[in-house]
C-alpha cells in the first residue's frame, strides 16, 4: 500500500517539478528506470507468491539500478554503450515479461 | 513459491494471490515498507522525468557522443556524395551546352558553305547588284570567241555569277560555234544575247565599256552591245550538280 502510494507520489512530483535531466545522467536514466521496473515487477510477483521480503526488494531494486547503470557506463567507456544498453533492455524486458506472466497467472488464474 | 518460508509467511502461504494482494494493501508503516515506498516513488519520479525529457529533447540532444559522431559522419558523407553528383551533373550540363553550341556553329558554317558552293556550282539561284549586257545581233554574226571574251571580261571585272540567256555559267562551261551560231554548254543561243552578271555594277560597266573592250569588239563585228547597270540582277538559271566520276576528296591537312 505504501509502495503504491509512493509510486503515485513520485509520478505526481515528477509531473509537478519537471526537472531537467543532467547531461551525465542522460544515458543511464532510461536503463535505470527499466531496471527499477524489473525489480518492481519482481517484487509484485514475489508478493503474490507469498515470498515477498522488504529487504530483498530494497536490495534487488538498488542493485538492479546500480548494476544496469554501471554496465552501461562500462559499455560507454569501451565504445559499445549503445549496444550494451540495447542488450540490457532486452534482458530486462524478457524478465519483466516473465514476471508479468506470473502475476497474471496469480490474478487471473490463466 | 513452494514451501513455507519463515514463521511470518507460513500462515499466509495457503492464501490465493488475490488475497495476498489484498492483505498487502493494508498499510503497515514499518521502516522497510516506507523504504520500499520511497524506492517506488523514486521509480515513478525517474520514469516521469525520463519520459518528459524524451518529449522535450530532440533525438540528437539525448544521443551519445559516438552516435552523434556517426550521424555527423553519415551526414557529411551524404553531403560529399551529393556534391560530387552535383559537380558531375553540372559538368555534363556544360558539355551538353557547348556541344549544342558547337553543333549550332557547325550547322551555320555548313549552311554558309552550302550557299557559297551552291552559288559557285550553279545549283542555287542568286541575286544582287550587277549588269545586263545585251547584245543585239540581227544578222547572226556572233561568234563563240566573242561570247567567251565577254564572259572572261565579266569574270575579270569581278562578276561572281554569270548567266548567258538561259544558261548558267559555271567552272566547266564551254562556248562553241555551232551551226546556228554560238553554243554554250551545247545549248544554242538565239539573239539577242543577254549576259547577266552579279558583281560590282560600276566596275562591270566600266570594264565592258573600255575602248577596245567587249562593247567595241561586238561593234566591230557589226553587233550593238549595251551595258545596263542594275541594282538587282536575278540569276535564276540552275545547274544540276553531277557527282565527279574520278575525282575524290583528298584528306585535308
Amino acid at each position: 500500500m505504501i509502495a503504491a502510494i509512493g509510486l503515485l507520489l513520485g509520478v505526481g512530483l515528477g509531473l509537478l517539478v519537471q526537472p531537467e535531466v543532467p547531461t551525465w545522467l542522460q544515458p543511464y536514466l532510461p536503463i535505470a528506470v527499466v531496471a527499477a521496473l524489473d525489480a518492481t515487477f519482481g517484487g509484485l510477483r514475489a508478493l503474490l507468491d507469498g515470498i515477498f521480503d522488504d529487504r530483498v526488494f530494497v536490495v534487488s531494486f538498488l542493485s538492479n539500478v546500480v548494476i544496469a547503470a554501471l554496465v552501461v557506463f562500462l559499455g560507454d567507456q569501451l565504445g559499445v554503450g549503445g549496444q550494451l544498453s540495447t542488450g540490457i533492455v532486452v534482458v530486462l524486458g524478457i524478465r519483466i515479461f516473465a514476471n508479468v506472466a506470473a502475476i497474471r497467472r496469480h490474478l487471473l488464474k490463466a | 513459491m513452494t514451501g513455507p518460508r519463515g514463521t511470518g509467511h507460513a500462515a499466509r502461504h495457503e492464501l490465493t494471490g488475490r488475497a495476498r494482494l489484498r492483505s498487502a494493501l493494508v498499510p503497515r508503516a514499518n521502516q522497510r515498507q516506507i523504504l520500499a515506498g520511497a524506492l517506488c516513488a523514486l521509480l515513478g519520479f525517474a520514469g516521469v522525468t525520463q519520459v518528459q525529457s524524451r518529449d522535450e529533447d530532440s533525438v540528437l540532444e539525448s544521443a551519445r557522443q559516438s552516435d552523434l559522431v556517426q550521424i555527423l559522419d553519415a551526414q557529411s558523407q551524404l553531403a560529399d556524395r551529393l556534391e560530387d553528383e552535383l559537380a558531375g551533373l553540372e559538368s555534363s550540363y556544360d558539355d551538353l551546352l557547348t556541344d549544342g553550341n558547337k553543333q549550332q556553329t557547325a550547322l551555320e558554317q555548313a549552311r554558309e558553305r552550302r550557299e557559297a558552293l551552291g552559288i559557285l556550282a550553279g545549283t542555287l539561284g542568286a541575286r544582287g547588284p550587277g549588269v545586263d549586257l545585251v547584245v543585239v545581233d540581227p544578222d547572226r554574226r556572233a561568234s563563240a570567241i566573242r561570247i567567251l571574251g565577254a564572259i572572261e571580261e565579266l569574270r575579270n571585272a569581278g562578276a561572281e555569277v554569270i548567266q548567258v540567256n538561259d544558261v548558267r555559267v559555271v567552272a566547266s562551261t564551254y562556248v562553241l560555234d555551232g551551226d546556228d551560231g554560238p553554243e554554250v554548254d551545247g545549248i544554242g543561243l538565239d539573239p539577242p544575247y543577254v549576259l547577266r552578271a552579279i558583281g560590282d555594277a560600276e566596275t562591270l560597266a566600266t570594264a565592258m565599256g573600255i575602248p577596245g573592250g567587249v562593247i567595241d569588239s561586238f561593234a566591230n563585228d557589226g553587233m550593238s552591245a549595251t551595258v545596263v547597270p542594275r541594282v538587282e540582277v536575278v540569276v535564276d538559271a540552275l545547274r544540276t550538280p553531277s557527282a565527279p566520276e574520278y575525282a575524290r576528296p583528298a584528306e585535308a591537312g
